[in-house]
């Protein structure tokens, strides 16, 4: 590899651009062709999105997509116990609560944490494809602004806490908001897989295991 | 810090560097297609192309490339004659694709 392609590679990394690296394994040549390139719906397209890395006769096709995301509404309990488990799986953690004394550093060390209202912090953010995303104050107030922003980007999981009840009055404001029921079915709550969590560390695990699910299979 | 950024790193402090990439995987195999490992002439490496099992020889492969240059493929599995000395426990088989960062 040439110096120069690895640096492009690490730079579309910074710039949060998905690229591959073409190799020739008979030959050695190699080019860089970013995922804009490929059409909707198509096996390299789909590569892309499972982030396969793959041959293709002689060449290797290798994919470079954006670090891994996960925004997270409410520094709360449940979002304490979620983090640590995030950051092993190779996430970049940034969660957001306007309520000073819940975000504060000393409940949440070694993460990106911003004290203000989501709908000021998410669009500077850029909610993308590689982007996982959880509602978990409970509170609409905070809550449905941030799920608002959430369903019109392409964040590739959406989790939202709240018991069932909770969930049918948030898809009834939602709708009156003016989301379809196909478009709120992105979110997914109660949140996690349903696997009789109990306490904070458990439903964390099943959280995560939901949204290892949607990124590696898709939504189902 | 990835395999990537380490070798930019590593390039920067004017080191010599080498770059396996897992490009195929048959059975079991702890590390998917695409897994990065990056050494240098000193035998120093970061990431990993499997659990552990064939890294020492890869790394070796590194050094050697390192010295003489141009892309190379190294294959590893159970019915590999060197088996016993860097074999895949797990049963599994995996290519890998070996080139200099220049």
């Amino acid at each position: 590899m040439k110096a120069e392609l690895l640096n492009r590679l690490l730079e579309a990394r910074r710039q949060r651009r998905a690229v591959a690296m073409v190799t020739n394994t008979a030959t050695g040549e190699q080019r860089i062709v970013p995922r804009s390139e490929a059409a909707a719906g198509s096996e390299f397209d789909k590569a892309f999105r499972f982030d396969k890395a793959a041959m293709a006769g002689d060449e290797f096709i290798a994919i470079y997509n954006p670090p891994l995301r996960l925004v997270i509404i409410g520094a709360v309990l449940i979002a304490q116990s979620v983090i640590p488990i995030a950051q092993s799986c190779g996430y970049d953690v940034t969660v957001i609560d306007p309520r000073g004394a819940f975000a504060s550093a000393a409940r949440f060390p070694n993460v990106s944490l911003c004290a203000d209202w989501p709908q000021d912090v998410l669009p500077k953010l850029g909610l993308d494809a590689r982007t996982g995303f959880m509602a978990l104050t409970h509170d609409p107030k905070i809550d449905d602004p941030a799920l608002e922003l959430a369903l019109k980007s392409d964040v590739f999981y959406i989790g939202a806490l709240g018991s069932r009840k909770t969930q049918a009055a948030r898809h009834e404001r939602l709708s009156k908001m003016g989301f379809d029921d196909v478009t709120r079915t992105r979110i997914s709550g109660p949140i996690g897989l349903s696997i009789g969590a109990v306490g904070a560390s458990e439903i964390a695990v099943s959280v995560m295991a939901e949204m290892t699910k949607a990124l590696r299979l898709g939504l189902s | 810090m990835n395999a990537l950024e380490t070798a930019s790193a590593w390039l920067g402090e004017g080191r010599k560097v080498a770059l396996a990439t897992v490009i195929e995987t048959w059975g079991s195999a702890p590390q998917p297609v695409g897994s990065q490992l990056v050494v240098d002439a000193e035998g120093n490496f970061e990431g990993a192309v499997s659990g552990g099992c064939v890294e020492g020889e890869v790394i070796s492969q590194a050094q050697e490339l390192i010295a003489k240059g141009g892309p190379k493929i190294l294959e590893f599995g159970v019915a590999d004659e060197t088996a016993w000395r860097v074999g895949l426990a797990c049963g599994g088989r995996i290519k890998i694709y070996l080139e200099t960062v220049v």
